[in-house]
C-alpha cells in the first residue's frame, strides 16, 4: 500500500517522457505541502486499483455564496488524513486569461499559506482553480483573494463564469469586443452568478469569430459567436502572393468553400458575398489577404450541453446578428427574457436547451417574445403532426376554400 | 489590527482585464491586422499601426503546481516585461514585442520541460477533466492518459506536419466537463455495470423522486425494502450514464473491473468549412491500464496517422470521414464494428443510412 512509505512506483512511470508531467508537478509541492504528499499517495492507490477514492460534494462555501468551492472529501481519510477535506475553489478569471507576473505571483503566495499548493490553470468553465484545501481555510482564503481583486467563480445551478476568447486584444478576426462582453456580463450577473436559484446550471461563452476558439457552440447555454454582414475584406495583391508562394488556391481556398461563393482564374479572387456563409475558411487560409467585413457584430446561439441529462445538444439559432455595444441592452433583456421563463418552468436539473426540447422551440420563442425566423432551423418540419393553433370556426364571416 | 478592520468585500467579480494587458496590446486593441506563423508555437501578429507582437505558445500539463507558475511568472518577467496569458487548450502564451528575445525564451522553456507548439496544423494540448486526481465520479483517470498520448503524439505538438489542426479531448465521464463531444479525437471514462445501490444509506443521503427523475430510461422505480423507502434499479434499462450517481452518492457505478474509456471520432466546433459536427463512436471499450494505458495511446496513434495519411489538407477528421464513408473508416483503421456503433437512444434512426449511395 502506497500510504505512509511514500512511495508511488505507478506514478512514477508518468514522470518519463517528454510532455510535462503532472506527477512532477504533485511531487514538488508535496516536498513541503502536506496536502500534496497525501494527494500523490491516494492518486497511487487509485492507480493500483483502479478506481477513484473521492467521495461526494457536500455543501460548503463561503459566507453568503452558494457557488464557487466544490466540496471534496477522501473515501480513505484514515490512510490519508490531509485530503480527507479537500475542496475545490473556483476563481474568476479575468477575460481572456491575460495575467502579470504580480498578479500571478499573489494568487501563488495566497494558495501556499492556504491550500494544497496545487492549481489548475485552468479549469473547463474557464475558472482558475485551486485544488484542495480544508473547510476552515475558505473564508481565510477568501477574504485575501477579495483584497487581491479577486472574487470567486461559479458553480452549481447559478449563471457559470462567463468566458472567452482573447478576441480584439490579440485576434484580427474578432467580430466584436469579447472581453468587455464578457467582463460587463460578469458584472452585471454577480448575484446569479454568486447565489444558485436557476433549475441548472446557465454557460455564456463570447467567441470572436465563427471559429469558435471556445467551444461555445458546444458548451455554452448561450454561445455569442462573432460574425459580420458586409463583404470579406480582400487584398488581390495578397490572394497573388499567396499563389506565387505556392497556395493552391482552387483546390485549397475556393474548393473548400461551402458556399461555392469563390472564384479563381489565376489572377483575380471574386467573391460573392451575398452567398457567403461566414464560415471563415478562406480567411483562416488566407490571412494577410482576406478579412472579415466591417459591418461587424455576433450571432446568438441557444442550448448546448454535454449528454447528462437527456443527450448532447449543440446550441441553435436564436439571433442571427446583433451587434453588441454598451450598454448592450437588447442583450440583456433578451436574456433576462430567457431566464425569466426558463427559472419559472424548467424542471430541476433541465438545462435551457432540453427545456427548449420539451416546451417546443416555437413555444419558447413565443414565451420570450422573439419572431420565429428560417434562421433558426436546418429546415422546416418534415412530420405532418402540427399543433395547428388557428382555425375557423362555422359562423366566422370567411368561410374555408373547401365549403364554397 | 488593521487587517481585521477591513470590511469582508463580496461581489467584485474579476480583476479588470486591462489591469493585465501589456502595452503593445491596449495601444493596438481592436486594430489587429493579420498574423503569420513564424515558426512552431510562435505567432506574430501585426497591427495597422505596423506594431508587432510576438506570441511563443508552450504546452502545460494544466495542472500545476505554485513553483511551476512563479517560474512562468520569472520568464515572463525576464522576457516580455511580465505579461503572459493561458489559452483555452490550457497551453501557457508569452508575450513579447521583442523578436530577438523568441529563441533564448524556447530555450528556456525546454529546459523547463515545457515544448513549444500547438500552433497552425498541430495537435494542441489535450483538453481534460480531473480524473482520479479530484473527481468522485471519474470512470478513469484523466492526466495520466493525457500524459501518456501526449508523450507519445508530441511530434505533431512541436511540429505542424499534420493536414489540419487536430482537436483532442478527454473527460473522465458521460458528464463532459469540456466539450470533448465535439473533438476530432475524444476520450471518454465509462461505466459498464449499474449502479449498486446502497440501500441502508439511500433514504437518508438522497431525496428519492429526484433519484427516480434523474434516470434518462425511466430505469429507476421507488420501492421499499425492509420497510425502508429505497429504489429499484430496472437493470437491463441501464445504459451507464451515472447519472443517478450524480444525485444520489448512494448508487455508485465505479467498478474497477469493468471501467475504462471509449474512444470518439470526427467532432469539431469551428464553422470553418463544414457545420459544428459532434463526435462519433469509433472504440466502444478499452480497459483502464495505468499507469500508461498502453492500449489508449496505440489506438490514438493509429487514428492520428491514417487521418494524417489521407486526409486532403486543410480536411479534419470529421470531414474526411464523411468524404470516405464510416465503412472505409472502420475498414482503414482496422476497427471492429460492433452492436455498440449503432445508435439506440432518441431519434436513433436519424442515424441509419438512408440512402444506396455507398462504396463497394
Amino acid at each position: 500500500m502506497a500510504n505512509g512509505n511514500g512511495k508511488t512506483p505507478k506514478l512514477d512511470e508518468l514522470e518519463k517522457g517528454a510532455w510535462p508531467s503532472f506527477v512532477k508537478e504533485i511531487k514538488t509541492e508535496a516536498k513541503k505541502n502536506p496536502m500534496a504528499k497525501d494527494l500523490l499517495g491516494q492518486l497511487e492507490r487509485s492507480y493500483e486499483e483502479k478506481i477513484g477514492h473521492w467521495k461526494h460534494g457536500g455543501i460548503v462555501g463561503v459566507m453568503g455564496y452558494g457557488g464557487g468551492v466544490i466540496g471534496r472529501y477522501s473515501d480513505l481519510p484514515e490512510d490519508f488524513p490531509n485530503v480527507s477535506h479537500f475542496h475545490t475553489l473556483r476563481i474568476n478569471q479575468p477575460a481572456g486569461w491575460f495575467y502579470t507576473s504580480d498578479a500571478l505571483r499573489k494568487l501563488c503566495d495566497i494558495w501556499e499559506k492556504h491550500g494544497s499548493g496545487l492549481t489548475n490553470m485552468h479549469g473547463s468553465t474557464g475558472d482558475i482553480i485551486f485544488l484542495g484545501t480544508t473547510t476552515e481555510e475558505l473564508e481565510p482564503v477568501f477574504k485575501e483573494l477579495t483584497e487581491a481583486g479577486f472574487d470567486l467563480g461559479g458553480s452549481g445551478s447559478d449563471v457559470r463564469t462567463p468566458s472567452c476568447c482573447c478576441g480584439e486584444a490579440r485576434c484580427e478576426w474578432a467580430c466584436y469586443d469579447t472581453m468587455k462582453l464578457t467582463y460587463f456580463l460578469t458584472m452585471h450577473y454577480q448575484d446569479e452568478l454568486h447565489r444558485p436559484a436557476f433549475p441548472y446550471k446557465w454557460k455564456f461563452k463570447m467567441a470572436g469569430c465563427p471559429n469558435d476558439c471556445v467551444a461555445s457552440v458546444a458548451r455554452a447555454d448561450m454561445s455569442i459567436i462573432g460574425t459580420w454582414r458586409d463583404s470579406i475584406r480582400m487584398d488581390n495583391k495578397a490572394v497573388t502572393e499567396y499563389a506565387k508562394s505556392g497556395m493552391n488556391i482552387e483546390r485549397d481556398v475556393v474548393g473548400n468553400c461551402p458556399a461555392k461563393c469563390m472564384e479563381w482564374d489565376g489572377e483575380e479572387l471574386k467573391i460573392d458575398n451575398k452567398a457567403c456563409r461566414k464560415c471563415m475558411h478562406c480567411i483562416n487560409v488566407m490571412p494577410k489577404a482576406l478579412r472579415p467585413g466591417k459591418d461587424k457584430g455576433a450571432t446568438v446561439l441557444l442550448g448546448s450541453k454535454a449528454p447528462i441529462v437527456e443527450g448532447a445538444l449543440l446550441s441553435s439559432v436564436l439571433i442571427p446578428f446583433i451587434k453588441l455595444e454598451e450598454p448592450y441592452t437588447e442583450l440583456i433583456e433578451l436574456v433576462d427574457a430567457i431566464h425569466d421563463i426558463w427559472a419559472e418552468e424548467g424542471k430541476n436539473r433541465e438545462r435551457v436547451g432540453e427545456f427548449i426540447q420539451r416546451v417546443g422551440l416555437g413555444n419558447f420563442l413565443e414565451a420570450i417574445g422573439v419572431e420565429p425566423i428560417p434562421q433558426m432551423v436546418a429546415h422546416p418540419r418534415e412530420n405532418p403532426y402540427v399543433f395547428y393553433e388557428e382555425y375557423f370556426e362555422e359562423d366566422d364571416e370567411e368561410e374555408s376554400e373547401e365549403e364554397s | 489590527m488593521a487587517e481585521e478592520k477591513k470590511k469582508r468585500v463580496t461581489d467584485i467579480g474579476p480583476p479588470h482585464y486591462e489591469k493585465f494587458l501589456p502595452p503593445v496590446i491596449k495601444e493596438n486593441y481592436g486594430k489587429w491586422k493579420y498574423h503569420e506563423i513564424l515558426k512552431p508555437g510562435v505567432l506574430v501578429h501585426v497591427s495597422e499601426t505596423g506594431a508587432k507582437l510576438y506570441s511563443v505558445r508552450a504546452g502545460s500539463p494544466r495542472l500545476l503546481g505554485i513553483e511551476k507558475i512563479r517560474l512562468y511568472a520569472d520568464l515572463a518577467d525576464k522576457y516580455c516585461d511580465g505579461y503572459l496569458r493561458f489559452t483555452s487548450r490550457n497551453n501557457v502564451e508569452f508575450l513579447l514585442t521583442d523578436e530577438s528575445k523568441i529563441d533564448p525564451l524556447i530555450k528556456d522553456l525546454q529546459k523547463l520541460g515545457h515544448p513549444v507548439g500547438g500552433v497552425g496544423n498541430s495537435i494542441s494540448n489535450i483538453v481534460h477533466t480531473q480524473g482520479w486526481v479530484h473527481c468522485h465520479s471519474a470512470a478513469t483517470d484523466a492526466s495520466g492518459i493525457v500524459k501518456s498520448v501526449m508523450d507519445d503524439l508530441v511530434e505533431y505538438f512541436t511540429d505542424m506536419k499534420l493536414p489540419a489542426k487536430l482537436r483532442v479531448a478527454l473527460a473522465c465521464c458521460l458528464n463532459m466537463c469540456g466539450a470533448v463531444h465535439c473533438s476530432d479525437i475524444a476520450i471518454l471514462g465509462i461505466h459498464r455495470r449499474p449502479p449498486k445501490t446502497n440501500f441502508s444509506k439511500l433514504n437518508s443521503m438522497c431525496e428519492i423522486p429526484m433519484v427516480v427523475s434523474s434516470c434518462p430510461t425511466a430505469a429507476i422505480k421507488p420501492t421499499t425494502i425492509d420497510g425502508k423507502p429505497s429504489v429499484e434499479v430496472i437493470e437491463e434499462r441501464c445504459m451507464f450514464c451515472a447519472n443517478c450517481y450524480t444525485v444520489c452518492p448512494a448508487m455508485p457505478l465505479n467498478d474497477p473491473l469493468n471501467d475504462g474509456v471509449s474512444i470518439w471520432v470526427g467532432g469539431k466546433v469551428s464553422n470553418a468549412r463544414s457545420e459544428p459536427m459532434f463526435s462519433k463512436l469509433a472504440i466502444p471499450f478499452i480497459p483502464n491500464n495505468p499507469p500508461r494505458w498502453p492500449e489508449v495511446v496505440e489506438a490514438v496513434r493509429n487514428l492520428v496517422e491514417i487521418w494524417a495519411a489521407n486526409a486532403h489538407p486543410y480536411e479534419r477528421m470529421g470531414e474526411w470521414v464523411n468524404r470516405i464513408g464510416w465503412p472505409r473508416f472502420f475498414e482503414m483503421t482496422g476497427i471492429e464494428f460492433q452492436k455498440e456503433h449503432i445508435d439506440d437512444f432518441k431519434h436513433a434512426g436519424l442515424t441509419y443510412k438512408r440512402s444506396a449511395q455507398l462504396t463497394h
